[in-house]
């Protein structure tokens, strides 16, 4: 019964944790003078009128839809780079070196070059987002695809499975977990070069709006946008979970089998 | 290093056609190298956009007997530095003590499961308005997105513990701070070895980032300001420098890594598939 | 049918230099249930890879009807003894079976007849949909001969299959690869470290010597085709095989050299 009692308590720890430091927030603040610290009701109602709906079509749409190329683009040339890159050590070989250097450069480092070269349109975010992203899934495809088990190998190698076959319904299943733990990485990766980029060199999207709510001194509208970045980040983190979950529903039973 | 340039640095081996596989990465490079320095000679690239190679590298080492580079790499290895210490010294013990706990990790996973994705970025313009636009803002940039890496490292670390392990422990009579110490941290350095590095390269980006937008001195300033100003191979070079400054602190704590992790059953197990 | 022609097996080189099979030299005849048999670590593996194509000899060949064995041959199938991870995890039952036929171009309905008979004769009619982690030992390996089958090779080789289920799982496999075997037709090439299992399923037994591996002796199993596991285990006959084989193993085990016949010359390394 204790054992009982006591995943009861977690549990309603859990859950309610995080409403009382809402709570406290909204409390200690609401009677706060400080200027950079309005009270959470300010910023709850701030945040209502901005976002809902007043500037998703400005702001909102743009960012994400500046995220989703970059990731997208990511994705899928790092997906295919790297499945090639894994299956063969000698192309491995020849690009260590470039790909060891070009993701070992910071990003932001990264903006100015892309400013100086493709401008401060969409073009330079969709690039420095996926130009960014692309490495935690080229790097986690090749090992994937490096880690797939050698009797899975051998398998396909006795039953001739070859070329495209051995590509797409063998190396990429395989490398599957290790592709989507890349993509999770990349994703955070994702939001924050959105905002960075939209900051240093945008005339609209929430990160611009954020910054711009800061230099003219709309404090609560800052601080809306601040919550918004947050679930914004929960969200997409949460659905990509969800994603993740329904696409490896293989892997999670395989996993589970074998450890039991 | 990572799989992709252990990988590489397998066995010496001749093949029927062409380069001998030891030669390949160093044709690339040069075969690279070489491209970006003769593409915009002959203009097939914009000279203004990409300059030489060769060029660039020269403007580099130029830098390296400028002062002013080097004011500029130390302003961003102090933010680095503050920001990492202080977020390694929040981190670790409270993640340890969290991960020890379930009733408190059970209690606090919801309030880390939302701020760990806010992106610390978004929080740059508040930066601004409580720090100003010097090392402090950096500094609580650098700190608040790596304290999140190394406490969920932690946290895991604390908790991947082999329940074997500390069941021996306590039926040779351990108590709980001797278990702590003994059996639980000693398994959970591997995890915090890890987390190190990926907080320090996460450190590193923050700083610099915070330099870029927000202007503090350091090298993400010197960047921007090297742009605007139309002086393009000093960009590139301060660019390859910071690139070069990631790659040599990466080192140090992969280095670091390896040492604590060769005793760890999950290296040695790596060690013979390989 | 299939020939193995003076087989050898050297892993490494110079002083690394570990010699897995020393000479190796036997024939199977079509239709014929062949059991391998011999000590730890006598290369039986390795003998398998070799035979299978998916290892190079160093020394001599394998051929399957006079032709050399240069990469895994179309005509054969092979099963693993790590059923669990020679199944392909995100596959189902019914898409693992179907998957190597994706090879032979076959209309899709022929294709789905194959699958479903072939793990009909397994008995696993019900499961054609789950995936292999809900299944458990035994019917991952059921898939795994399943695939084979369906696959329809000339030749079957089998790594020790059996090695890695419980004895009551073991016994229902045995009964079943006799069972399919004549079902099917197929040739079988079966290695196993347990005695009994060769001598209850061969035709003809090939005992090894340790590494480096040669033919210690081969023997014909004088058994009735109709095997069974308590009749046919009453014979006395299987009783005088069965210790046959285990004193030529054991005898073996106690010489320090292996005998080699006068007219053994290994071969000059290959490239």
């Amino acid at each position: 019964m204790r054992a009982v009692r006591r995943r009861l308590l977690e549990t309603g720890l859990e859950v309610t944790v995080p409403i009382l430091v809402l709570v406290a927030w909204g409390l200690a603040s609401a009677q706060s003078e400080t200027y950079y610290f309005p009270p959470l009701t300010d910023i709850l109602s701030t945040f209502a009128d901005t976002w809902l709906f007043e500037r998703v079509g400005s702001d909102v749409v743009p960012s994400l839809v500046r995220m989703g190329l970059g990731f997208g683009i990511a994705v899928v040339a790092a997906i295919a780079t790297g499945l090639l890159l894994g299956m063969s050590r000698r192309s491995r070989r020849a690009a260590a070196p470039i790909v060891e250097f070009l993701r070992a450069i910071p990003p932001p480092a990264l903006l100015p070059f892309a400013i100086l070269v493709i401008g401060v349109g969409d073009s330079m975010k969709v690039f420095i987002i996926a130009f960014v992203c692309v490495w935690p899934i080229l790097l986690n495809t090749i090992d994937g695809v490096m880690g797939v088990d050698p009797t899975l190998r051998e398998t396909a190698r006795v039953y001739g499975i070859g070329g495209r076959d051995r590509l797409w319904r063998v190396m990429l299943p395989a490398a599957g977990p290790q592709i989507f733990a890349g993509m999770r990485t990349s994703l955070s990766l994702a939001l924050i070069l959105m905002v960075i980029s939209e900051m240093v060199a945008s005339t609209n999207g929430i990160g611009y709006f954020v910054l711009q709510s800061q230099r003219t001194f709309a404090i609560p509208e800052m601080w809306s946008g601040i919550l918004l970045l947050g679930i914004l980040g929960y969200t997409l983190n949460g659905a990509f979970v969800l994603i993740e979950r329904r696409v490896l529903r293989w892997h999670r039973g395989a996993r589970a089998s074998a450890l039991s | 290093m990572t799989t992709l340039a252990r990988s590489a640095a397998g066995r010496t081996k001749r093949l029927a056609i062409g380069v001998p596989d030891s030669i390949l990465p160093w044709v690339s490079v040069v075969g690279v190298l070489a491209l970006f320095d003769i593409l915009p000679r002959i203009g097939l690239l914009p000279r203004d956009h990409f300059p030489p190679i060769t060029e660039t590298l020269g403007t580099l080492g130029e830098q390296l007997g400028e002062a002013s580079f080097w004011e500029a790499v130390g302003n961003t290895l102090q933010g680095w530095a503050l920001g990492l210490g202080i977020a390694a010294g929040l981190a670790i013990p409270i993640g340890i003590v969290i991960g020890s706990s379930s009733l408190l990790y059970r209690a606090t996973r919801g309030l880390i499961e939302f701020l760990r994705p806010i992106p610390s970025v978004a929080l740059i313009p508040l930066a601004i308005l409580i720090y100003g636009t010097g090392l402090q803002s950096k500094v609580f940039l650098a700190a608040f997105a790596a304290f999140w890496q190394l406490l969920v490292a932690t946290l895991y670390g604390v908790q991947d513990v082999d329940p074997v392990a500390t069941d021996t422990a306590r039926s040779f009579g351990f108590s709980r701070r001797q278990r702590l110490f003994r059996v639980t941290l000693p398994s959970a350095v591997p995890y915090i070895a890890t987390g190190l590095r990926i907080a320090s390269a996460v450190s590193l980006i923050l700083t610099v980032t915070a330099e870029l937008v927000i202007g503090s001195a350091g090298l993400g300033r010197s960047i921007n300001v090297a742009r605007s100003g139309g002086n393009e191979e000093l960009m590139y070079a301060l660019i390859l420098s910071t690139g070069i400054l990631g790659v040599l602190l990466n080192g140090i704590f992969v280095r670091g890594e390896r040492r604590v992790l060769r005793w760890h059953p999950s290296q040695r197990a790596g060690e013979r598939r390989a | 049918m299939l020939k193995v022609d003076h087989l050898g097996k050297t892993y490494g080189e110079g002083d690394d230099a570990v010699e897995a099979i020393g000479d190796l030299d036997f024939e199977v005849g079509e239709n014929e249930f062949v059991c391998i048999v011999g000590p730890s670590g006598c290369g039986k593996t390795t003998l398998l890879k070799c035979m299978s194509g998916l290892l190079a000899p160093t020394r001599g060949q394998v051929r399957l009807h006079d032709d050399r064995i240069d990469g895994p041959p179309e005509r054969m199938a092979l099963v693993f003894q790590e059923y669990g991870r020679s199944l392909f995890p995100w596959m189902s039952v019914r898409q693992n079976v179907a998957f190597p036929l994706r090879r032979k171009r076959l209309a899709k309905a022929d294709a789905a007849k194959l699958v479903e008979r072939a793990v009909e004769s397994v008995d696993l009619t019900g499961f054609l949909d789950r995936y292999p982690w809900e299944l458990s030992g035994g019917m991952q390996q059921r898939v795994a001969i399943a695939r084979a089958l369906a696959y329809q090779p000339e030749i079957l080789l089998m790594d020790e299959p059996f090695a890695s289920v419980d004895a009551q799982t073991r016994a229902d496999l045995e009964d079943l690869i006799l069972a399919v075997r004549r079902q099917y037709g197929v040739t079988v090439v079966f290695v196993t470290h347990d005695i009994d299992e060769s001598v209850y399923l061969g035709d003809r037994i090939v005992v090894l010597t340790p590494a480096p591996t040669q033919v210690q002796e081969t023997l014909d199993v004088d058994l009735p085709p109709t095997r069974d596991q308590l009749e046919t285990k009453e014979n006395p006959e299987f009783a005088r095989l069965r210790a046959h084989v285990y004193r030529s193993i054991k005898r073996k085990q106690t010489h320090a050299e292996p005998e080699r016949a006068p007219d053994d010359q290994p071969a000059a390394a290959r490239p």
